[in-house]
Formats: structure tokens, C-alpha cells, sequence
């Protein structure tokens, strides 16, 4: 008999029609009937099958909601055993999926209201609540907006409105939040993006052009060697985690390097301990492992990266800083960070790679510094670990091997998060491992649709498609295209964001339709604009509202109140807020923020609306993996009572508040005026099509395409959709939300993310028909690194492309130019200025080369590395909430926080979830039991955990997993912390979020908050 | 009429990431609650099996010899045994051979005794005192007979858990043994006539928690339910055929009058 995962439970054959009992030749008289059992397996074989996507971690399993077709509503949930990734299974978080639905009793069902001073919900409707929320946000916008900055320039914002939220909702939704908040003119704007990969975008589109993880889940099984660093895989990514035991049974080594032993660990061939925030000093030596016993591949090196460029000779790096520090600002000036150029404005290379300031020796010199024994004191891994790990890692700089890095908010959550990631390009690019099957930076993400909402931009510094925010000096549309539409005068630089034009103007047009015109410069003086050099990410914002600047407050989808930083002073300045708008589908800390234990309730005035949103399997759209497959959920059962998707409730709000502004006039109204928002279905409820075919792109008039290469003309009508970014106009002919998802929509209107082929030519695990991945289609990125100048594959066993005769064969080729030594060939990193991979970041924040600095709060007194003890360039904040207390007695360990399988970010949707709270149901720390047994804590025992910001309780579990270092010769424990508890759920005992003990510090480049690293000490309770 | 085909699942410990995907898949499917734990110091939770856990991930941190760390994960739950003690003592048959020889139980028929509790060798049923029933891993059955796998097999991540034709898995857990080398052993198919649920174990079956070493059917349940209850019955009907046959004979005895000795006949077995 065929036990497979498929059985009937699957999309494409019959639903319901099982496999008939006596096929099986099983006699299933009712000897043994289970009453209780057959009714379940029966009810279950003849309900509606709908599919979805998990609205966990961001591997995007696919799972199959079971409907009654009686009652409408879901009665079971398990994985979905056609998807490619995770083939049926599901971790404990997708299969206890079903306790999100309707069926569990804390699900959020009315509108509930708490008024000033109120210490409990108040049952509303929304018709109660939308004008109030609309008359609210119209009298704080009018009241506090500000149209011309101290300067004097246009910059048409309302500092005193926030907003956070959200990576759970799906990608229609995302777009409408970002447009909705643009044209409120907010921007302290951001979401859960900031506090997890913000400087994964930062780093890979600096070294590589594109923001995001290179490779894919599926394609991790392709890998030779697997570094887990920076992440704790089988615990947060555990269906990604699949991917790497198929490697291994492969043959694949797997290596961990992480503070704890955790689950991770377990399964992998061997764990290597270091120091919480040392990244960059372990991938500095394996650079200079690698640079000295010429590991790297030469070929790859010369002819795709930009190693042979050479760097002007004003710039420098001495004692831990680079030329044009400003000690004052804590900024650089960037001007020397610049190559040589020929006359023809191409830069200056040594295909030697011997030239003294070539890029090649500059980072060898930076490099070289990173001594065995250096490396080893800061880390406090020993040498023959290093060496073990760099020997194995670097032995993929061969063309026959791949080498992949998987990490995760190991890396980005640390003053150093881009720079963590950067080495760690450096060291992908030196050993040709990007662009291939097996290879890559596979960067996890952490929310199911993070990608997306990254993608569409609910960040303060990007528009959908990583535009850039415009800067107030930057007063016209034109002057804003010079600045950000790169120029190259090499031929063989496809310089792809030279296209800048065409997708910024489709944006606006996206935005304001009709009403943007060339003549008014399609509406971008509406825009909000940021003081140039300023920032307004989650901890600034948290920092403003502090202070009381800011008075009214959106979170959606988010629980702000344990999951940023500094607790303490984030919920003090929650207590300051005029109103608070939040959407979820529980209640959580941040929203009943006035009845947290110690807080004066009746003394707090803010108006506080919880609406009741839609859980995901309740509403159709798309969310996008960390693969950037964009992948498009069913919808299985309408949400509980009042509940409506997010998407529809901003629709909702904002058209309250146009319809104020209408009757009303009011301050600057023409961005909420001419906002085109139509995105309601006939029913008026939320269409999550017409927004996906908004974002998609279409033609707003009748468009010739002209195919200069093919010698085509297309005629597109107006109404029609665009097929690909490739279509875009500059001129105001397209309208188009993303460009990124252009090409997600066929011209005839197919929905590609709909789609579940199931075919994989290349046997790599592509599955090039399955879902739509951005950029059209296109699977693993930079894939032109995969073959040589002739457009040979490197690797014949794992051909991802290959040109044959007159075009590619195998992934959507990473530009469809010929290969780089035919004619009209170009480099493959077409996204770069300069078409190649960078090892020098001309764009960092904190320097050109990953330097390692010291944590804001660490053990040392000294940096061994330089003079320099912590990060030169990162923010400091001065509030009186934050204190910074290092290498003191006071506080002795090094302490590391993290999430668990069972529970997802602030467990805001797990805690209230019984069969996840129940398999981890209380906070904890895990201490060595070195430091356990000298401070007489015993396992099970609860203990107070301080900073210098504050204290919380937890359980101790004193663990053998967990040993002390050895840094600079003195001792220094490592513990570690999740950070999924709060006090509202299950309120059972004391223990409260563990963000009370975090500095409000972050990443210099993203302001991605240091979680990773900071001090505290522990006591018995 | 086709042969009824005799599967195992086989829960190979070396890919097991404890992520508790079995463990909630199991709750998710069988409709079982999640109750109110407390945090001892571990990540096992709940402790132990109970009436609403019929599967649990033990962790168990371990030094070898050479004082290097290891976290070891066995997933606990009903070994199905061929010659399954529970099954031997059960008085009203709730608990029962199916045809695809695991090991059923029908709650409907369990009337609390807990005699399965007390004679498992592996220490699996658990009794719920308010249903006063007892519950256990069922090898979701109906989901076996539907060409399904049971919902803990399809939700392990990295293949831990697989199931198929008995004689194909127990190949699969020898020829995995070999290849991780060692102490790695097959655990399950030699005890109580081999089990339907057999386990790849990294080391020797006395370095894991809770996992006996030489499980057997208990002797006392071999004594009553093999030896004791045949010869009881055996006796029984002796009894009733000797009193026929007495009936027979001798017509029916009419009591003595009062005061006169009688000599009272024993009877045998239970």
C-alpha cells in the first residue's frame, strides 16, 4: 500500500473523492468504528479544500484549509503536500495554524474603543469608529503639519502622526498602507523590516545591486558546504532547515557558528561557539584565510567583481577609522571613497590585481589584520576552530563547488548589522559562489510577507520598488532623478536602475492618476519629503514620541510594546499618544499599553481603537517568501463578526478621511484629494485583485512597446496590463505600484502568483511555473555568474544557465544579454552602477571594508582591533532612558535574545495559541551552568534579569550548552534570552517583555536595533 | 482478497530538529487541547504524555565520552507492539489489533480500569480522570486506512519521521545505521515480537531518558493472561461440565438436614 503525503488532500485531483477503502484492500467494517475519529476524517474528506500560505516565518509552506460546507467554517488545517518547499510538512507553528482561526475563543471580533482615562474595551462598530478615527487623524494631520522645514523648503509632512506595521499582512495590503501613509504626509513610517533585515537590504544591495536573499529555500539541497551563521535555523526557519538535511544527505557539510548549542546545532556536523556581536572579526579572518592560501576564484574574481578597480589616493584607513571621519557628526565624508577613472569615465583597472591601492590588495591589507590570534581573543573561538571552519568553507572557491551562507537577525540585529553581512558578501565573492545553484546568501527572513512589505516600502527611507524617499533639498522631480538614476559610461554595464525614471513616474502616476501630470511633475511635490541627513526608523520615532511630539500613533499588525527596543521608554511614550489606531487579529501588550502593570490608567488620555482584522486564511491575496516567490492565498472562510482584512480597513479610514477633507478643505489637502483610490470590489469590500493589478502595472492610454533588439512593435490598449518593467514609461503612460512585481500579471491578465506548476527542468528545484517570483520570474540572482565569458556553465552537474547558440537555457537569465565576452555581452550585476560585484561599499555609513567594532554595551574597555571601541558612525540617542553601562561589574554578562520554534516574534499571535503556549509556556534564560552553579541558580528556579535600562523576571534554564569565554584573557559569560512573552497573555505570572532590558541602539546604515548583544546581570528572584 | 499490508513508521532520531511539528500536528488532527505548563528548565513540555499528549519530544542534554555536547530528541509515543501487553490486559477490548496490525483503541469501549497503564512496558496510555478513559497514539488510523500518514509523519521538516511497508522501513533503519556507524542501533524490532514503531537511535537505548532497555510484555501479565486465565477458563468449564455430568448422575442434591457434616466441593481456577 502507497502511503504518500498526497492522499486526497490535494488540489488537483477530485476534491473529496478519496481513494476508495476497498482499493486498499483494507476490510473497514464497523467492528472498530471511532465515532468520534471517522466523523473527523469524514467531515474532513468531504469539505471545500482552499489553499494558503503560512503566515509564519517567511519559508512560505503551503497549507489546505479543510471548510464545512454546512456551517462555512474551517475544521481542519495541514500542509499542503503538492507545494515545493515544504512538500506536506509543517513545523509546530504552521500545524497548529488552525488555533489562529475563528475556533479560538481569543480571536478579536468587534471593534473595541477605550476612552480617555478608561481602564477597559468598550464594544463599538465601525460605524462608530471610522469617523471618529477619520475626524482624529484630519484635526492632528491639520494641527501639526508642516509644509516648509526650518530652511525654508518644501518637505509637506506631519511629523506628529507614526505608524508601524505590517510584514503579516499581504502585499495589496502593504501597498495601500505605504500609499495611504505617503499621502498623509507621514513619515516616521515603519514596520517590523527595520527591527529584522533592514541591513540585509542595506548590505547585499550595496555589494550586489539588489536588496535581497540571492538564492532560494529549495535551492539550499544544491549546496557542497552550508554555513549557518548569524542564525538558528532549525528553530526559526525549521521548513528551510528541510532544504539543508537534504543537502546533507547529499553529502553536504554543515557547519553552525553561534553563541548557544541550540536545535540548530543538533543536526549539523559540528557547532562552533563564539561571542555574541564578533561577526565580523570570524569573517575577517576566513577573508584573509582565503586572500592568503588563494582560495579564491581567480577567474570569477578578475571578470565579475570589482576587485581590479582602483581607489583614489586620498582615501585611506587608519586605526579604525577612513578618510573623512567627522568625529563631531559621528558621520563620514564619503568623497574619498572613490575609484580612478580613464578619460572615457570608466573606472581604472589591474587585471594584475597587483596595483598597491587596487581594491584586491586594499581589502587584503584591511584583512590582513584579522590575525588568528586577534581573531581568536575577540571571538573567543579557539584557533583550531577557525581554521577548521575556513578550511572546510573556502573549499567551495572551486568552480565544481557551491558554498552557501544562511544567517538571519543573528547578523542584522547589531550596530554592526550591514557590516556583518558585507564581510560575508566578501567572502561569497571571493570564492564564486554568487550566482549559482548551491550558493548564494540565503538572507531568512522573519515574517511571512516581510518581503513584501519591504518590497512595497512601509519603511521611512524607500518607496515601493526601493526607490528613495526624496530629501527636501531635492525640491523637483528632476533634480531628484539625477541624484538617484546612476550613470556608467561603460558599455558592458547594463546599469539597470539607469530605468529609474520609468519606474518613479509610474509610481506617482500609480498614486495620483489623472491628477499627476507633467506639468505638476506627476504630483511629487505631494510627497513628504525627510530632512536631508535625517532619520525617522522605529527607534527615532519611538524617541520623538518620548518626548511627546507625536500624538497619534498606527500600529497594525505589531506589538511595539514588547518587540522594540528600550520597553521602558517605548511604553512611556505610548502613554503620551492622543490616539492610537491598532489592526490585529488578538489583542496584545501595545494595546492595552494603559493597563500594563505599574502604568497610571486613569491618568492616560489616549484614545485607543483596536479594530478586528481578518486573519490571513480569511482573506485572498499575495504574500512574498524570503525566495521572493510572490505567492497568492486563497481565501477559505469569511473572518469572525466584524472582522475585515487590514486592506479593507484602510481603504475604509482613508476614505473617511478624503471625504472630511472634501466637505472640509483643510491643510494641504491635494495629496489626500488626488489620491486614486479605488480598490473596492462591487460589493465594497476590499479587492485584493484590483490593488495586485495597480502594483502589477498598467497602461493608462494606448502604448507602442517598441523591441529595438527583436525588431517588434506592440500595440498595449489602455486598460491593459503591463507584462514586465521592461514596459514602463517615464512619460505618465503607465501606472505601476511596484515595479519589482511588474510582470506578476500577464498582458491577458493571468495571474502568474496564482500558478502551481510543478515542473523543474533543470532539476535544481527551481520550479519556475510554480507561484511568480520577482523580478519576472527569475529565481536565483546573478545567475550570469554561473557560466564563463562564453556563457559556459561552471559547474556542468548544476547548470542554472547556459548559453546555447543564440540564447539561455535553464533560469530566467539575470539580464537577457548575450554572455559578457560576446557582443552586446554585459556584466552580471546589472543592477550595479557598475555592473560588478563590489567588495568596497562606497555607499556604507561606516566604511567601504566590515570593521570590527565592539557592541554599544560589550565587556571590553578596549577594541583590540583599533582605538576605536564601538561602531564611529552609529546614532546615539540621549534620552533619559538611555543609559549605556559597559564592561562594568554591575552588569557582567553578554547577553543574546532570540525567538524559539514554538513561539514568533513578541508571541503576540502564539502566546494566545494553547498548543504553542503549552509546549513553551513561560519566559526563560539560558545560563551556563558554569555561571549557574557560581551564582547558586538552580534549573527551574525564577531569576531577575537586569540592565541598566531595566529589569525583568524569568525562569532559569541552566543548560551544559552554554559555556563561557575566553576574551582578552578574562572570562565572559553568554546568556540568552526569547523575547515572545509579555505580561498580557497569559498574565499568569509576573515576567515581562524582555525588551525592557535592550539599549534603543542600532545598525549605523538601517538603525536595525541591537538586540544581539548588550549587557545585563542575573540574579536569584 | 488482497494481503493487508503491514506498515511501520520509523522515527530516525539523527533528523529530528525538535520542532514539535508532531507534537502540535497530533493535538491539531486528533482534536486534543493544549493545558497549562509550567517552565521547569527545559524545553519539554509538557513533561511527560498525557490523556490530551499522545506524542512528546524529550530533550536530554548529553556529554559522551569525550565530554562533548549533544542534545538528544526522541519523540515519545505508542510503540504498536505485535505482542502489545495493553492489548493482553484490556477487559472490554477497547484496546485492539487493527488490521494493519497497529494498535487501536476505542474510547467508547475503555471503562477506566488503567490495567494498559500498568502493563506497558513503554509506559504510554495515560488516564484522564474527569472521561475516565484512558488515551493513546492510534497511528491515526483512519487517516492510514484513507492512503494517508499519520499527521505527525507528514508535518516532520526533515524526514525524521517516514512510514511504509514494514519489512522496506526496517531495511531503511538498518542501512542508516550502518551509515552513521558508531553506536547507532535500531531500536524496536527485536522486543515484544518486534513494534510497529522502530527507532533510529544515535547511541545505546540506556543513554536515553525514559526509553527502556529490554521492554517486554511484564511477566505477571504473561502469568494471568497466557498460562493463568487458559487454565482458569480450562477450569471453569470443567466446573460446569462436572456439574452436568453430576446433574446427570446423581439428580440434583437436595441440602442435608440440619446438623449434619457436608463435605464442600472446591473450586478450581479463578
Amino acid at each position: 500500500m502507497q502511503i504518500t503525503r498526497r492522499g486526497f488532500l490535494t488540489m488537483t485531483g477530485a476534491v473529496g473523492g478519496g481513494v476508495a477503502l476497498s482499493t486498499l484492500g483494507i476490510n473497514l467494517n464497523p467492528v472498530r468504528a471511532y465515532a468520534e475519529e471517522l466523523d473527523k476524517m469524514q467531515r474532513v474528506k468531504i469539505a471545500k479544500q482552499t489553499t494558503t500560505t503560512c503566515c509564519y516565518c517567511s519559508c512560505g509552506c503551503g497549507l489546505i484549509c479543510s471548510v464545512d460546507k454546512g456551517t462555512g467554517k474551517i475544521i481542519n488545517i495541514e500542509g499542503d503536500a503538492d507545494h515545493p518547499i515544504n512538500e506536506g510538512a509543517l513545523c509546530a507553528k504552521g500545524s497548529g495554524f488552525f488555533q489562529m482561526t475563528e475556533a479560538n475563543e481569543h480571536r478579536l471580533r468587534k471593534v473595541l474603543y477605550r476612552g480617555p482615562g478608561g481602564d477597559k474595551w468598550e464594544e463599538k462598530d465601525w460605524e462608530w469608529a471610522l469617523p471618529r478615527m477619520a475626524r482624529l487623524i484630519k484635526d492632528t494631520r491639520d494641527k501639526n503639519f508642516i509644509k516648509h522645514n526650518a530652511k525654508g523648503e518644501l518637505v509637506n509632512r506631519c511629523e506628529a502622526i507614526g505608524h508601524y506595521g505590517s510584514s503579516n499582512v499581504d502585499n495589496e495590503e502593504c501597498w495601500l498602507i505605504t500609499t495611504m501613509a505617503r499621502a498623509l504626509g507621514i513619515v516616521y513610517m515603519d514596520h517590523q523590516a527595520r527591527v529584522c533585515h533592514s541591513p540585509s537590504v542595506g548590505a547585499l544591495a550595496e555589494s550586489f545591486g539588489r536588496g535581497s536573499m540571492t538564492n532560494h529555500y529549495i535551492d539550499m539541497q544544491n549546496a557542497d558546504v552550508i554555513l549557518i551563521m548569524g542564525s538558528n535555523m532549525a528553530e526559526n526557519h525549521p521548513m528551510g532547515f528541510r532544504w539543508v538535511t537534504k543537502a546533507q544527505e547529499r553529502g553536504a557539510k554543515v557547519i553552525h557558528v553561534d553563541p548557544r548549542f541550540t536545535r540548530t546545532s543538533a543536526r549539523c556536523d559540528f557547532h562552533v561557539p563564539l561571542r555574541s556581536g564578533t561577526d565580523i572579526a570570524f569573517l575577517g579572518g576566513m577573508i584573509s584565510y582565503i586572500i592568503e592560501n588563494q582560495k579564491y576564484f581567480k577567474e570569477y574574481v578578475l571578470n565579475y567583481t570589482h576587485a581590479s578597480f582602483i581607489v583614489d589616493e586620498s582615501f585611506y584607513f587608519k586605526d579604525g577609522l577612513y578618510s573623512g571621519y567627522d568625529a563631531g557628526k559621528r558621520k563620514y565624508n564619503k568623497d574619498t571613497w572613490v575609484y580612478e577613472y580613464e578619460a572615457n569615465g570608466i573606472p581604472r583597472r589591474d587585471m594584475t590585481l597587483a596595483h598597491p591601492r587596487c581594491v584586491f590588495q586594499l581589502m587584503r591589507a584591511h584583512y590582513s589584520r584579522y590575525t588568528l590570534d586577534k581573531v581568536s581573543s575577540i571571538t573567543g573561538v579557539s584557533k583550531e576552530n577557525l581554521l577548521k571552519v575556513y578550511e572546510i568553507y573556502s573549499s567551495t572557491g572551486v568552480p565544481g563547488k557551491a558554498g552557501t551562507e544562511c544567517y538571519a537577525l543573528g547578523w542584522t540585529q547589531h550596530t554592526v548589522g550591514v557590516e556583518n553581512i558585507r564581510a560575508m558578501t566578501l567572502v561569497q565573492m571571493l570564492l564564486g559562489n554568487v550566482g549559482i545553484a548551491g550558493g548564494g546568501i540565503n538572507a531568512m527572513r522573519g515574517e511571512p510577507n516581510v518581503q513584501g512589505s519591504t518590497d512595497h516600502a512601509i519603511l521611512y527611507h524607500i518607496l515601493p520598488g526601493y526607490l528613495k524617499t526624496p530629501s527636501a533639498s531635492l525640491d523637483t522631480l528632476e533634480k531628484y532623478l539625477t541624484k538617484y538614476t546612476p550613470v556608467s559610461h561603460d558599455p558592458k554595464s547594463a546599469n539597470y536602475y539607469s530605468n529609474y525614471p520609468k519606474f518613479m513616474v509610474s509610481l506617482l502616476k500609480s498614486w495620483f492618476d489623472a491628477k499627476a501630470t507633467k506639468e505638476n511633475d506627476f504630483g511629487y511635490s505631494w510627497l513628504p519629503k525627510m530632512d536631508d541627513g535625517k532619520h525617522y526608523s522605529t527607534m527615532h520615532m519611538f524617541d520623538k514620541m518620548y518626548e511627546g511630539k507625536i500624538k497619534g500613533f498606527f500600529c497594525i499588525g505589531a506589538d511595539n510594546a514588547v518587540s522594540s527596543p528600550n520597553t521602558g521608554k517605548v511604553r512611556k511614550g505610548l502613554e503620551k499618544l492622543d490616539w492610537l489606531i491598532g489592526e490585529n487579529i488578538f489583542d496584545n501588550e501595545t494595546y492595552q499599553f494603559w493597563q500594563a502593570p505599574g502604568v497610571d490608567t486613569k491618568n492616560i488620555k489616549t484614545e485607543v481603537f483596536l479594530l478586528p482584522a481578518s486573519a490571513s486564511m480569511e482573506k485572498e491575496g499575495s504574500i512574498s517568501n524570503s525566495g521572493r516567490w510572490v505567492q497568492w492565498k486563497q481565501k477559505a472562510c469569511d473572518g469572525p463578526d466584524q472582522c475585515i482584512p487590514v486592506g479593507e480597513i484602510e481603504i475604509k479610514i482613508m476614505q473617511a478621511v478624503k471625504d472630511l477633507y472634501a466637505r472640509e478643505g483643510g491643510v494641504q489637502p491635494e495629496p489626500i484629494l488626488n489620491l486614486y483610490w479605488d480598490y473596492l470590489d462591487k460589493d465594497g469590500h476590499f479587492s485584493a485583485t484590483k490593488t495586485a493589478q495597480r502594483i502589477n502595472g498598467v497602461f493608462l492610454e494606448d502604448t507602442v512597446i517598441e523591441d529595438k533588439t527583436k525588431g517588434t512593435q506592440t500595440l498595449y490598449k489602455k486598460g491593459q496590463l503591463v507584462p514586465g518593467f521592461g514596459n514602463l514609461q517615464a512619460d505618465g503612460k503607465t501606472a505601476c505600484g511596484n515595479w519589482c512585481y511588474s510582470g506578476s500579471y500577464t498582458a491577458d491578465g493571468i495571474n502568474k502568483m496564482m500558478s502551481r506548476g510543478k515542473e523543474d527542468p533543470t532539476g535544481l528545484g527551481l520550479f519556475p511555473n510554480w507561484a511568480f517570483a520577482w523580478p519576472v520570474g527569475r529565481r536565483i540572482l546573478y545567475n550570469r555568474c554561473s557560466v564563463d565569458l562564453n556563457g559556459k556553465p561552471y559547474n556542468p552537474k548544476r547548470k542554472l544557465l547556459e548559453w546555447k547558440g543564440d540564447k539561455w537555457v535553464g533560469d530566467v537569465p539575470d539580464g537577457p544579454w548575450p554572455p559578457q565576452a560576446l557582443e552586446g555581452g554585459k556584466y552580471p550585476f546589472i543592477m550595479q552602477r557598475d555592473g560588478l560585484g563590489a567588495f568596497f561599499g562606497q555607499g556604507m555609513a561606516d566604511g567601504p571594508f566590515p570593521e570590527h567594532y565592539e557592541p554599544l554595551e560589550g565587556p571590553l574597555t578596549r577594541n583590540p582591533m583599533s582605538s576605536q571601541l564601538i561602531n564611529p558612525a552609529i546614532e546615539i540617542f540621549s534620552s533619559d532612558r538611555d543609559k549605556i553601562e559597559r564592561a562594568s561589574e554591575k552588569f557582567p554578562y553578554v547577553i543574546t535574545t532570540y525567538s524559539c520554534t514554538e513561539h514568533w516574534c513578541s508571541g503576540a499571535l502564539t502566546r494566545w495559541q494553547s498548543w504553542l503556549l503549552e509546549a513553551q509556556p513561560e519566559q526563560y534564560i539560558e545560563i551556563g551552568d558554569v555561571l549557574a552553579k557560581e551564582k547558586g541558580i538552580k534549573n527551574g528556579a525564577r531569576v531577575k534579569v537586569s540592565s541598566v535600562r531595566g529589569s525583568v523576571t524569568a525562569v532559569a534554564m541552566v543548560t551544559q550548552r552554554l559555556k563561557p569565554f575566553i576574551i582578552e584573557g578574562k572570562t565572559v559569560h553568554q546568556v540568552g534570552m526569547p523575547f515572545n512573552y509579555g505580561w498580557l497573555f497569559p498574565g499568569d505570572n509576573k515576567d515581562d517583555s524582555t525588551n525592557f532590558l535592550t539599549p534603543t541602539v542600532g545598525c549605523a546604515n538601517t538603525f536595525c536595533p541591537e538586540y544581539k548583544a548588550f549587557m545585563v546581570n542575573v540574579e536569584k528572584a | 482478497m488482497s494481503t493487508k499490508p503491514e506498515l511501520v513508521k520509523l522515527i530516525d532520531t539523527t533528523l529530528c530538529t525538535a520542532c514539535r511539528g508532531c507534537q502540535v500536528a497530533c493535538k491539531q488532527w486528533n482534536e486534543m487541547p493544549g493545558l497549562r505548563t509550567k517552565q521547569t528548565g527545559t524545553y519539554q513540555n509538557p513533561p511527560d504524555l498525557q490523556w490530551n499528549t499522545w506524542t512528546l519530544i524529550r530533550f536530554q542534554e548529553y556529554l559522551d565520552e569525550n565530554k562533548k555536547i549533544h542534545w538528544l530528541f526522541r519523540k515519545d509515543g505508542c510503540m504498536h507492539c505485535t505482542d502489545a501487553a495493553c492489548v493482553k490486559v484490556c477487559p472490554s477490548g477497547a484496546l485492539h489489533y487493527t488490521p494493519l496490525k497497529t494498535v487501536g483503541l476505542d474510547r467508547n469501549k475503555c471503562i477506566g480500569c488503567k490495567e494498559c497503564v500498568a502493563a506497558c512496558p513503554f509506559h504510554i496510555p495515560r488516564y484522564n480522570a474527569s472521561t475516565d478513559k484512558v488515551y493513546k497514539c492510534d497511528l491515526c488510523y483512519t487517516r492510514l486506512t484513507e492512503g494517508l500518514p499519520p499527521a505527525c509523519v507528514k508535518s516532520c521538516p526533515t524526514g525524521a519521521l517516514t512510514i511504509g511497508e514494514k519489512n522496506k522501513m526496517i531495511k531503511k533503519a538498518y542501512a542508516r545505521v550502518k551509515q552513521l556507524g558508531g553506536d547507532a542501533n535500531v531500536y524496536g524490532d527485536k522486543f515484544v515480537d518486534g513494534t510497529h514503531v522502530i527507532y533510529v537511535l544515535q547511541y545505546k537505548p540506556e543513554v536515553y531518558d525514559e526509553l527502556p532497555v529490554k521492554p517486554s510484555v511484564p511477566l505477571s501479565v504473561v502469568i494471568w493472561k497466557d498460562l493463568l486465565k487458559p487454565l482458569s477458563l480450562l477450569g471453569a468449564g470443567g466446573v460446569v461440565a462436572g456439574s452436568f455430568v453430576h446433574y446427570m448422575l446423581h439428580g440434583p442434591k437436595a441440602p442435608p438436614p440440619e446438623g449434619t457434616n457436608e463435605a464442600g466441593k472446591t473450586e478450581g481456577g479463578e
